[in-house]
């Protein structure tokens, strides 16, 4: 079988992640299951939904009593940022056919953004772009799934004494930090954090937009007061 | 069970449709220079809108100080994400100091 180069290229640059997806995969396993999820509606989940973030938030939000509609509409705020990454990738992958840009909009994850983001600092061809995408994101979506079926089989098995939802906050900082290169992307992570800080007692997780709003606002206003030309 | 199907299908569409948006769905729209310039700072503010909290508060309120081990332990993978630019070493150590200055709290 042979496979594109960017598409072995983008698998590469995948791997430092993919511990973290495997875990994080693992955790919305186990979540699930605990929740009481049979393991064949867990995988389901897994599967037609893959967003992890949604994913947990609506459980717990089941789990305490809210009705189907409310977890929904929850799922649904915490994955509006999905649209500000489509937006953004839209222009990379204008090159695949309609059909195809259905499978990529469903493989779309924060890790396959950010990573594909990095892989387009280099000049690549339209076509090459479309595969460096799917390299991450088929690598992705494959290790959270076998991530989620260890979750589901494990059940409660982890002991939470490990702590491994943590390393999902250290993902984030893996992916986050060395993308802060300037002072404009510095003020928008603190007017963000921040802000997500003074607004966590919103419910349906609110702040998280709030703060993201806050955090793009800043980050265009220190950009317009230092000229706009520092990158 | 009904509940767990039902969730399923609505969970499966409020997932899909925010990532097709742009990527399929409304493909043509040009794209003002604005929303351009924005979204240079949308990583940055998303995750950190996820991270900040998970590091500084305890069950919802302040947590601040040498006995907040993930706060502690986000720091320094803070640090060492930016010096070597390697998510696995930032996992690897943080969940090391994590359980490190977990123990020396107690």
């Amino acid at each position: 079988m042979h496979l594109h180069p960017q598409f072995l290229a983008a698998v590469r640059s995948c791997l430092p992640v993919l511990p973290g997806v495997l875990t994080f995969g693992a955790i919305s396993g186990v979540a699930m299951v605990a929740a009481g999820m049979p393991y064949y509606l867990a995988m389901l989940m897994s599967v037609l939904v893959y967003a992890g973030n949604a994913q947990l938030a609506a459980l717990q939000l089941l789990t305490s009593g809210s009705p189907v509609a409310i977890a929904i509409l929850a799922a649904l705020v915490i994955n509006l940022r999905f649209c500000i990454y489509s937006l953004s990738m839209a222009p990379h992958l204008a090159a695949a056919s309609p059909r195809r840009r259905a499978l990529l909009s469903y493989l779309l994850t924060d890790n396959g953004y950010a990573i594909a983001l990095r892989g387009y600092e280099r000049a690549l061809a339209a076509e090459d772009k479309v595969w460096y995408y799917l390299g991450c994101s088929a690598a992705i979506w494959v290790t959270w799934q076998i991530g989620s079926l260890t979750g589901v089989l494990l059940g409660t098995g982890i002991p939470s004494a490990w702590h491994l939802e943590f390393s999902i906050v250290l993902t984030f900082l893996g992916i986050v930090v060395p993308t802060i290169r300037d002072r404009a992307v510095a003020a928008a992570a603190c007017a963000s954090g921040i802000t997500a800080v003074l607004t966590w007692h919103l419910p349906l997780r609110l702040g998280l937009l709030i703060a993201a709003a806050a955090g793009i606002a800043a980050g265009m206003l220190t950009e317009t007061m230092l000229g706009g030309s520092r990158r | 069970m009904t509940a767990f199907w039902l969730l399923i299908l609505g969970l499966a569409l409020a997932s899909f449709l925010p990532r097709a948006s742009f990527i399929l769905l409304f493909a043509r729209w040009p794209v003002p220079a604005p929303l351009q310039r924005a979204l240079r700072y949308v990583p940055a503010a998303v995750f950190s809108a996820i991270l900040v909290p998970a590091l500084v508060l305890t069950d919802g309120s302040l947590h601040i100080g040498l006995d907040n081990p993930r706060l502690l332990a986000g720091i320094l993978a803070g640090a060492i994400a930016w010096r070597t630019r390697n998510t696995l070493i930032t996992i690897v150590t943080g969940m090391l100091a994590l359980h490190l200055f977990g123990y020396l709290v107690k």
